[in-house]
């Protein structure tokens, strides 16, 4: 039987299992909503603008296994979209956004809502794809899902003009799908890894340096395997967060631009470094001559050749999916008994746990004002450790990333790469959606929460009862902390005027709002909202804020990961370690 | 240092422009650029001449292998190769010059493909660097125009590039 194009679409995904499909319509895909309105194998979720409607479904990929959809109109629905496929692009996020296009007969005739999607999106997707004959729409849309997921995930659109929507074709679902020019390598070089093994086993400084490749690529328990077994100090990128856990003793911390002190002078001083699915970003290890300064030997395990060696020499790289690697890295360790000798170890912990001792993250409490990082300390403690967390970009994304303490993967969502603000309430829409019994916060702020501030709206709409913890500080916090430091507190335009009354707003949106002034408030409400009684309901938390906090510790612009600006409480310490040389230690 | 690379890619609409936005995107330099379908229609094959140092050049490679429908990427400078240019150049050719343009033409082993009363029109395949020594070597007020495709390579003897 002979269906169309529209209807093809709906199928195709239908065949991939897709249980939600964020999007918003227009006259590109007219068609393609009417065969949604046929059908109900998935779930429509309208958002209120398409940026949400591509963030959501980057959560839904974040916080699971699945594959999010989004599904937007040509012209403005695509431009709009821009913004969540770069977000997914710069973290790899598997996604697939399907973009309406106008008939091909006036493509490139300046038509009615025509740009060049595929040019224009070119530069941030793993590929894209636009369809021009209805016999290969199908086998399209399969290849889109096979290239977002595997390898080094990412997002894919596929850009369909209305009249392969509109002509009719039999449907054929391939069985499988094969690309001769895509071949993503899974395991890893097995002589590669037992020369990973050795240089371990010699190790006096180890470290293991886990990122958001650990998260992607669910290999948590072989991150963890390895860690405790062999005794190994570890640190997460903010990435990598919650691929080993927050709250065990081998945990340091995350380390570079806000990382604990002692994360970064281990990663600093190491003589072997484990990277596992981490990139080595600038906000990471920073100036790289620095990072090399203290020799060390570099193992990199990345399914990506090119994010190898990209910004330092490394000595073994290993290509191949973590999870495999690792788990082979651990066959050869148990086959052959081989492990860092005890001796340096215990001195390099001893060394590590000086760092520790005096706690980077200790920060002034106060009776009067609330400190951020209060919040979220007490966030953590309200709901136990288990909550599901959004965050959008700022000085609260640190907090949250400091403070909460994250023990499983996938349990914390937010823009690394991009830095976007505005993905944490979408964030958060996505992630209830694909954990719907989990517990769902946004730590985000005052001025992030605006650039999305719609879809408070959506969550109306279809229940969605996250919690909205705005760390309210009257002010773009991290562009103001940057103008103090480096701009010698000429604060230009990063002070928030005439804010909204977000309780009110919450209300008028058919929500729940409090605003918290006292910090002895900060539990009750935090316990209020995360109760019982309104655990059905979206609950904005507008918490006045400590305006002159800073996030800390902090690597300032060139320097290296051992220059770090410390707490007040650090400063003094920090002038008499300098005078320590740790290249010869143990 | 200057590399010859070869891409094999898929023959598909868009795929050259993503090389291209590649090189853009990402600031690598592009020497000169040729393309065109092979024996076998679905795919094409690409020669990049580019510079840069070797992290850059491995880089380079890898982002290339990256992109979906590139089948294969070599870079041709780790072995022995071989590498043409085809240039076409219009000179005047009047006076004592219609003599010195055939003699050079000669020297160079180019052909004279079009000819009128005032110009010449000659053809030149070799290295860029041969087709550089010609325009070095003959009086530049006689050039009128110059078009180069920009090298294309092989590999010698057994070295193939093919899926
Ligand atoms: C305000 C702000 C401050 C920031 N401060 C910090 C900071 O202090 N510390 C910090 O760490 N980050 C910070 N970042 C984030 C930073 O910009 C980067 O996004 C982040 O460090 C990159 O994390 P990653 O190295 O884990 O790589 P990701 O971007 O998570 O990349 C994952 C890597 O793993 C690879 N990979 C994917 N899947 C697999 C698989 N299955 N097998 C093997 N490899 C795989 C990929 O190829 C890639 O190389 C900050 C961002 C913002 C916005
Ligand atoms: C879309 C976008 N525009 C601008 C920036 C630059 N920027 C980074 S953090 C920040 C301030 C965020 O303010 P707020 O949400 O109140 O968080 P705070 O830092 O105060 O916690 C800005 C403007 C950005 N990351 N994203
Ligand atoms: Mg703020």
């Amino acid at each position: 039987m002979q269906i169309s194009g529209a209807e093809i679409v709906v199928r195709s995904l239908q065949e991939e299992g897709v249980e939600f499909v964020f999007g918003y319509p227009g006259g590109a895909v007219l068609e393609i909503y009417d065969a949604i309105f046929k059908q109900d194998a998935f779930k429509h979720v309208l958002v209120r603008h398409e940026q949400a409607a591509v963030h959501a479904a980057d959560a839904y990929s974040r916080s699971s296994d699945k594959v999010g959809v989004a599904l937007v109109t040509s012209g403005p629905g695509a431009t709009n979209a821009l913004t969540g496929i770069a977000t997914a692009y710069l973290d790899s996020i598997p996604l697939v956004v399907i973009s309406g296009q106008v008939g091909t007969p006036a493509i490139g005739l300046d038509a009615f809502q025509e740009v060049d999607m595929i040019g224009m999106s070119r530069p941030c997707v793993k590929h894209n794809f636009l369809v021009k004959d209805i016999a290969e729409l199908a086998s399209t849309i399969k290849k889109a899902f096979y290239i977002a997921k595997t390898g080094r995930p990412g997002p894919v659109v596929v850009d369909i003009p209305k009249d392969v929507q509109q002509t009719l074709a039999e449907f054929h679902w391939p069985d499988s799908v094969n690309i001769r020019s895509y071949t993503p390598v899974t395991r890893g070089h097995p002589g590669q890894i037992k020369k990973a093994v050795s240089l371990l086993a010699e190790a006096k400084r180890p470290f293991i340096y886990v990122g958001g490749g650990a998260v992607l690529g669910n290999a948590a328990d072989e991150v963890r395997e390895l860690v405790r077994s062999l005794g190994l100090p570890c640190t997460n990128t903010l990435m990598g967060l919650g691929a080993y856990p927050g709250t065990d003793p081998q945990f340091l911390g995350m380390l570079g631009m806000h990382g604990t002190y002692e994360a970064n002078m281990a990663m600093q001083n190491c003589d072997v470094l484990i990277a596992i699915g981490a990139r080595f970003d600038d906000r990471v290890i920073s100036v790289p001559s620095k990072f090399t300064a203290v020799p060390k030997k570099i193992v990199h395990i990345d399914v990506d050749p090119s994010s190898i060696a990209k910004r330092v020499k490394v000595d073994i790289p290993i290509v191949g999916d973590v999870k495999l690697v690792l788990r082979e890295m651990l066959d050869v360790l148990k086959a052959t008994g081989a492990k860092p000798a005890a001796e340096p170890l215990a001195a390099w912990w001893r060394q590590i746990d000086a760092w520790r001792a005096p706690n980077s993250l200790r920060y002034a409490t106060s009776n009067e004002i609330i400190k951020p990082q209060y919040v979220v300390e007490t966030l953590f403690e309200v709901t136990g450790g288990n909550a599901i967390i959004t965050s959008d970009v700022g000085q609260h994304q640190m907090w949250a990333a400091q403070y909460y303490k994250f023990d499983r993967p996938k349990q914390w969502l937010n823009s690394g790469g991009l830095g976007t603000m505005g993905v944490g309430l979408p964030y958060a829409m996505g992630a209830q959606l694909a954990n719907p019994d989990a517990q769902v916060a946004c730590i985000t702020g005052e001025a992030s929460i605006q650039m999305n501030i719609q879809e408070l709206s959506t969550c109306h709409q279809y229940h969605i009862p996250v919690k909205l913890v705005n760390l309210n500080n009257r002010y773009l916090g991290m562009v103001r902390q940057w103008q103090e430091i480096f701009y010698g507190n000429r604060y230009s335009e990063s002070y928030m005027d005439a804010l909204p009354d977000f309780v009110k707003l919450a209300e008028a949106y058919g929500h729940v709002g409090f605003k918290v002034e006292k910090p002895s408030d900060v539990e009750p409400v935090l316990r209020e909202a995360f109760g019982p009684k309104l655990k059905e309901r979206l609950v904005f938390l507008d918490f006045l804020t400590d305006q002159s906090e800073n996030v800390y510790p902090m690597v300032g612009n060139g320097k290296g990961l051992d220059e770090m600006d410390l707490p007040p409480h650090m400063r003094d310490a920090q002038a008499a370690e300098s005078e320590r040389d740790y290249g010869n230690l143990c | 240092m200057r590399h010859i690379l070869s891409i094999l890619l898929e023959n598909e609409a868009g795929a050259l422009s993503r090389v291209v936005g590649l090189f853009s995107a990402r600031g690598y330099n592009i020497d000169s650029l040729t393309v065109s379908t092979t024996e076998d229609a679905t795919l094409s094959r690409m020669t990049i001449v580019t510079h840069g140092s070797d992290d850059v050049i491995e880089q380079i490679t890898k982002q290339l292998n990256k992109l979906i429908e590139v089948v294969k990427v070599i870079d041709l400078n780790e072995s022995e190769h071989i590498e043409r240019e085809l240039m076409l150049i219009k000179v005047r050719a009047t006076g004592k010059d219609r003599e010195e343009m055939k003699r050079m033409a000669d020297i160079f082993r180019g052909r004279i493909i079009d000819v009128t009363e005032k110009t010449y029109t000659l053809e030149l395949t070799g290295t860029s660097d041969k087709l550089n020594a010609f325009i070095e070597a003959v009086d530049r007020t006689v050039i009128l125009e110059t078009v180069r495709t920009g090298a294309s390579g092989i590999g010698r003897g057994e070295r193939i590039l093919k899926i």
